[in-house]
């Protein structure tokens, strides 16, 4: 396990370089997908490069706000990756916001739509973790979007949500990773909301179809923006990647475009 | 819920969720899913299956012509056949007229007197099927009659088979008529829930109504005591008063749809996404396990006509968008996204894919480009 090949999202991501820290760690990670490409399995592979055994201090807390725990269970079980094995061990807190619905407008101004418990739930279940694992957590969002819904399209509080997130990011280390429809945002004339997000953003992976449009090997392509990449040499520069994925049931291929036929 | 039991080893096998479901009209599909029909043999060949259990699908109307009622019509009569309840909410002011018009299945033993024809009607019918292609080409092809009749005698053995086997257990798609109206029994009775959303101030109604309609279908482990299906017609049309409250009809999409994830239950939207604002389309979109779209034909596009063979058959087309990935992440990707949607004998809906006609001069040039058939697929237009 300890020297399979890296894939070139690992590498785009700098997961290969070092595992001790975490290379995530401290940084805010926006996975944007529109309606033709999914980019869930994103969201997939760094649940599971997250809670792999490389890394044991790492744990996930998981916002759900699209899919009940019984799909990722089924999805990360053939990435091998047990969740409900993780939720047991303390690694991996699934927060099912399925039916998270934002109480009357007058309640509203108090309680954020049920954000501000919300957020306090995340901070004492970090504030719970044992000592070598406090600065480890990773706090995963399925989808933002969604989220808006609950709170009935008032975007200022998922951003004063997000903004209170981001506090934990840089005080305790911890690292956010979302993912977020962009096709949304497009065509509006001020996306206020997506801007404010991309400003907290460090990286930035965008899945894309093909613009030849689909086809049965190439699923579509990803486009990693890496601001604050530090390589080996430990000079900061930014960083831009962009390849071809295929997703399979037990992992995703990646390539670099013009290599498939 | 499975998820909840202890399992040590990532790979060990969920016997309870292998067992075959007892119930007609259901079908086992990958990754833990069950399928039931969509009422169109054709469409559920095309999803793979047919709609998965839990599923919200999406179909996005034509602003000028109702084919989303071919659709709708179908998967109601499906499920109205096999003897699940149904919730129909639409914006007319009487939702349960909608019924009188519900396609009625072809009974297996209209088939056989289909099939079985004495050998002279038999020729004749041959003959008038094959009509247009000697008038269209009767100068490149002589086609062999006993080859012709070998075909149909192979057809009328294996339509004979398929009776046989659906005989012998209830069919989980029926072939509907449309010019057959359904028999009033099957929807006369309790199953039938219709709500109008004509004058509904907001979707709160809507909401209670399809919660206590689920509630009735619980999902545990595997086990089938009955399923649901739920259609909604032209939810945000104009002429309900819901069509200003996006966010109100976002979120009432939102909790359907987690609703739905823990019923044995599919759920049908059609929506005019020409009223919805860009952004709220791609919500709603966004939202949709199955994106499907219909659009009608333009009357006599020539070019169209040209490049399309069987066009005169045509209805419509049908578009699809996006298929469910419930419990999986892989995609799955079609091989044309672009089907026809034909009546056969102005009976039975079928779908084809889209053949284009060689065009005379042109050897494989670029055809996406001619004919207003743009290549691109964001449009929405034609693929092939």
């Amino acid at each position: 396990m300890e020297n399979r090949a890296l894939n070139l999202l690992d590498e785009a991501l700098g997961l290969g370089y070092q595992t001790d820290p975490w290379p995530l760690r401290g940084k805010v990670v926006l996975i944007e997908d529109c309606v033709e490409t999914s980019g869930c399995f994103v969201l997939h592979q760094l649940l599971k490069r997250t809670l792999s055994s490389q890394s044991p201090n790492n744990t996930v807390i998981f916002l759900a706000f699209s899919h009940p725990l019984s799909h990722y269970d089924r999805i990360l079980r053939k990435l091998g990756c047990n969740l409900v094995a993780q939720r047991e061990n303390g690694r991996f807190f699934f927060f099912d916001m399925l039916k998270l619905l934002c109480p009357d407008e007058k309640e509203e101004r108090n309680e954020k739509g049920g954000f501000i418990s919300l957020y306090w739930k995340i901070q004492n279940t970090i504030r719970a973790l044992p000592e070598n694992n406090k600065n480890h957590a990773t706090i995963m969002i399925d989808d933002m979007s969604l989220m808006e819904v609950a709170a009935h399209g008032s975007s200022d509080h998922v951003l004063d949500f997000m903004h209170y997130c981001h506090t934990l990011t840089s005080e305790l280390g911890c690292s956010l990773i979302t993912l977020n429809h962009e096709d949304i945002y497009t065509s509006m004339e001020r996306p206020a909301f997506m801007l404010q997000i991309k400003y907290l953003v460090d990286v930035l992976i965008k899945a894309e179809p093909l613009a030849t449009g689909l086809a049965a090997d190439v699923h579509g392509q990803l486009t990693v923006l890496n601001w604050g990449f530090c390589n080996v040499k430990g000079s900061s520069n930014n960083k831009m990647s962009n390849f071809h994925f295929k997703v399979k049931e037990n992992s995703v291929e990646y390539f670099c475009p013009g290599t498939r036929t | 819920m499975a998820a909840t039991k202890t399992r040590i080893c990532s790979f060990s096998r969920n016997i309870s969720a292998v067992s075959a479901p007892q119930l007609p009209g259901i079908k086992c599909g990958p990754n833990g899913t069950f399928f039931v029909s969509s009422g169109i043999p054709d469409l559920d060949k095309i999803l793979g299956g047919g709609f998965a259990l839990g599923s919200l699908v999406m179909i996005m109307e034509d602003a000028e012509a109702p084919h989303h009622m071919l659709l709708l019509r179908n998967f109601m009569s499906q499920g109205l056949v096999q003897n699940q309840p149904l919730l129909y909410a639409s914006p007319a002011k009487d939702p349960r007229g909608f019924l009188g018009t519900l396609p009625c299945p072809s009974s297996s033993k209209d088939e056989k007197s289909r099939n079985h024809d004495t050998e002279q009607e038999k020729g004749l019918r041959i003959a008038w099927q094959y009509k247009k292609y000697f008038s269209e080409n009767i100068d490149d092809h002589k086609v062999n009659i006993i080859a012709v009749q070998w075909w149909e005698w192979m057809e009328i053995s294996l339509a004979s088979l398929h009776s046989y086997i659906a005989d012998s257990k209830q069919e989980f798609c029926n072939d509907f008529d449309l010019r057959k109206p359904l028999e009033r029994h099957y929807y006369s009775g309790q199953r039938v829930d219709c709500v109008s959303i004509k004058d509904s101030p907001n979707p709160a109604t809507l909401h209670d109504r399809c919660a206590t309609f689920l509630a009735q279908f619980p999902r545990n482990d595997g086990s089938f005591s009955c399923l649901g299906r739920i259609a909604i017609q032209s939810l945000c049309a104009p002429q309900c008063e819901l069509s200003n409250m996006d966010w109100d009809i976002l979120s009432f999409i939102r909790s359907l749809k987690s609703m739905l994830r823990s019923a044995n239950a599919v759920a049908i939207i059609t929506f005019p996404p020409s009223l919805l604002s860009p952004s709220f389309c791609k919500r709603w979109q966004h939202m949709a396990d199955v994106l499907l779209s219909v659009k009608a034909i333009p009357d006599e596009d020539k070019e169209l006509g040209k490049l399309l063979t069987g066009y005169q058959d045509m209805v419509g087309f049908l578009n699809v968008h996006k298929i469910a990935r419930i419990n999986t992440q892989v995609p799955m990707i079609l091989e044309a996204t672009t089907f026809s949607i034909k009546l056969q004998k102005r009976r039975f809906i079928v779908l084809e894919c889209l053949n284009q006609a060689p065009i005379d001069g042109s050897s494989g040039t670029s055809y996406g480009t001619s004919g207003g058939c743009s290549g691109s697929s964001k449009s929405g237009a034609l693929d092939f």
